[in-house]
């Protein structure tokens, strides 16, 4: 004891260390999952994988074979198109939250993306499906873009804002200064100099798309064989790893575990890829 | 301290004949004659400014036209079912496609049972795993953990899903269920036959997929907690477990508390991994071991083969119930993260 006159009675050391280590414990069960379910989905998938898988479309049920280039193929255009909707309004939207966005209105807007955040996928779903599938009188990849779209704003326009306060306020009038306009300031000495930051909020609201499959299911349906029609239902991955598994055949389980490998592979590279890139960012925002 | 912007400067670029007039020294008033000349071009980035504003102001206010469609869509599309049941659709208990005849009740009681489940689960392993990253943890091992906290969370539902039905499911009727049952049958909670799917099952997916979102803000919440409150905890000779429960944890209640309830928002809209192990049975029963359904899991299941215009509208009722209540869960969560980190960038949660 380094105070000799105050010994910690037992009881209380004890608890002390009762308490760290539950603490501690509580810490090593949560990555418990993470490898049972990586290790699992590695194990199970890693066997059908081969370059059938990629190059060829599902075969009819009960037969051996056959992969899911369509749905790899429907899953990058859908993300693509939920893309060109979702990135430039939430970078948009994060730019005013940033630059202009000190007043009320900013407020609601910032408020009204937290509840958009929190809408559950599903009911986004819905949304697309009134918005667009009940017009268009059919199902389709466009419905599908627009849930997947809808989804990824909130998370980039919050990101973006967030990396926009980081930039040094003396860099905004140092460009300012020179008598550069606001607009010119913003678009090429803000936003590159966060470009980084922005990337990441990209990739994060990209990771957490690729997988959704709840508001994908009444929207853009699924589909056997490959489509490239914007107004056609179209397989994507995710859907397809869930037909598979909620059908009783051996050969569909297979397929869905390399389904969900190729899936989870995808988001994580993505996810690390962009946490290094993160990570350097700031190094060089720190600079 | 933040600086200010110099408003002569913000201002030059836009109105160059007020700066002319302010301008005290002659000598730089000659400069000020090239003025006019660029006369033009400060009218056109006058223009510019206001073109780009508009923009960016136009991208902000899709984010409200967008919740607006949302809360629209859902109230005109579920019409039907609102004049046809009015408020009993809340509190009936029957679900009968073929007689017209819906009641919203055994979902919603799935959905709450299911979350609360997951968050009895998820909150000690996620408030424990938060503690142990910003005040045990060693500097080297920290952002291991923590990225394997976060990968946790970027793991796709559906996946999720595949684990319960294939791995999870099987697990729990082999060694988990015959044990609850034969300990804890007397409760009622774990009776019935054991399929392995189900609540229980279904809670403990919604567990593992909140798990990291609760950590993260928790661990957001307990770094906000001043030093000096710690240092003076232990100051006064408290263990470290005792600065932890008297210095830290007391402080970061409340937002701990709004962590547990955005944990809680996440859960109820949770879909795809709950349909794919709760069994989708629309009763209420007591025992977890039973098959149930949540509105999220009635809506991906039935919505793509829903025949006729009632049977849609209740779906999309379902919709509109489970939007409101993960909008007052999440309000209230925000609000009691935003009393503790204050001041600070709220983080967007992804």
């Amino acid at each position: 004891m380094p105070n000799p006159t105050h010994t910690i009675s037992l009881r209380r050391s004890l608890t002390n260390w009762l308490a760290l280590g539950s603490i501690a414990t509580a810490a090593f069960i949560v990555t418990v999952p993470l490898f049972l379910i990586l290790g699992t989905v590695v194990y199970r998938g890693l066997g059908g994988l081969n370059l059938a898988f990629f190059t060829q479309i599902p075969k009819p049920v009960g037969e051996e074979g056959g992969g899911m280039a369509n749905a790899i193929g429907g899953s990058l255009m859908l993300l693509g198109i939920a893309s060109l909707i979702g990135v430039p309004l939430g970078i948009g939207s994060g730019v005013f939250l940033a630059e202009y966005g000190r007043n009320k209105f900013g407020n609601l807007v910032r408020f009204t993306a937290d509840v958009l955040n929190g809408v559950p996928s599903i009911v986004i779903g819905i949304t697309a499906y009134a918005l667009v599938v009940v017009v268009q009188k059919h199902f389709s990849m466009l419905a599908g873009s627009v849930a997947l779209g809808i989804m990824m704003i909130p998370t980039i326009s919050r990101t973006t804002e967030e990396v926009l306060l980081l930039v040094p306020q003396s860099i905004r009038e140092a460009a300012l200064g020179l008598g550069i306009p606001k607009w010119r300031t913003i678009l090429s000495v803000v936003l590159r100099t966060a470009s980084a930051g922005i990337v990441t909020s990209i990739m994060l609201a990209f990771a957490r798309i690729a997988g959704e499959t709840a508001p994908l299911i009444f929207t853009t349906l699924g589909n056997q064989y490959w489509n490239t029609s914007l107004n056609q239902p179209t397989a994507a991955l995710p859907l397809q790893i869930y037909a598979y598994a909620i059908m009783p055949y051996e050969q569909a389980h297979a397929q869905a575990w390399t389904g969900a490998l190729v899936l989870i592979s995808m988001i994580m590279i993505t996810v690390i890829l962009f946490r290094f890139i993160a990570s350097r960012g700031a190094v060089k925002g720190a600079s | 301290m933040q600086i200010q912007p110099n408003p002569r400067i913000s201002q030059a670029s836009s109105s160059p004949e007020e700066a002319e007039k302010r301008e005290p020294v002659p000598a730089a008033a000659e400069k000020l004659k090239v003025v006019p000349k660029s006369k033009v071009g400060a009218r056109e980035s006058i223009l510019a400014d206001g073109v780009f504003r508009g923009i960016v102001v136009l991208c902000a206010l899709t984010i409200l036209v967008v919740v607006g469609l949302i809360v629209y869509e859902l109230i005109t599309q579920s019409r039907l079912t609102m004049s046809k049941f009015g408020f009993r659709f809340l509190i009936k208990q029957v679900w009968d496609p073929v007689a017209e005849d819906f009641g919203a009740l055994p979902f919603i009681y799935g959905t709450i049972v299911s979350s609360v489940l997951g968050l009895i689960i998820a909150v000690p392993l996620s408030v424990g795993t938060a503690l142990f990253l910003t005040e045990l943890c060693p500097r080297w091992l920290r952002g291991t953990l923590s990225l394997l906290v976060e990968l946790l969370a970027a793991i796709p539902s559906v996946i999720y899903g595949l684990w319960a039905i294939f791995v999870l499911s099987p697990f729990l009727r082999v060694h988990i269920q015959p044990f609850l049952a034969k300990y804890f049958g007397w409760t009622g909670l774990f009776t019935g036959p054991k399929y392995g799917w189900g609540m229980l099952a279904a809670g403990i997916v919604i567990a593992i997929m909140i798990l990291p979102i609760i950590a993260s803000i928790t661990r957001e919440v307990v770094s906000a907690v001043p030093r000096v409150q710690r240092e003076a905890a232990l100051a006064l000779g408290a263990t470290k477990w005792e600065m932890l429960r008297v210095a830290v944890l007391r402080n970061a209640r409340p937002g701990i508390f709004g962590a547990v309830i955005l944990g809680l928002g996440r859960a109820l809209g949770e879909t795809m991994a709950v349909t794919m192990v709760i069994g989708n049975r629309a009763e209420i029963v007591k025992s977890l071991f039973a098959p149930g359904h949540t509105l999220a899991s009635v809506i991906a299941n039935e919505f793509s083969e829903a025949v006729g215009n009632v049977y849609t509208s209740a779906l999309i009722e379902m919709g509109l119930v489970l939007f409101v209540i993960t909008l007052v869960v999440n309000a209230l969560a925000g609000l009691l993260v935003w009393s503790i980190t204050r001041g600070m960038p709220s983080r967007s949660i992804a």
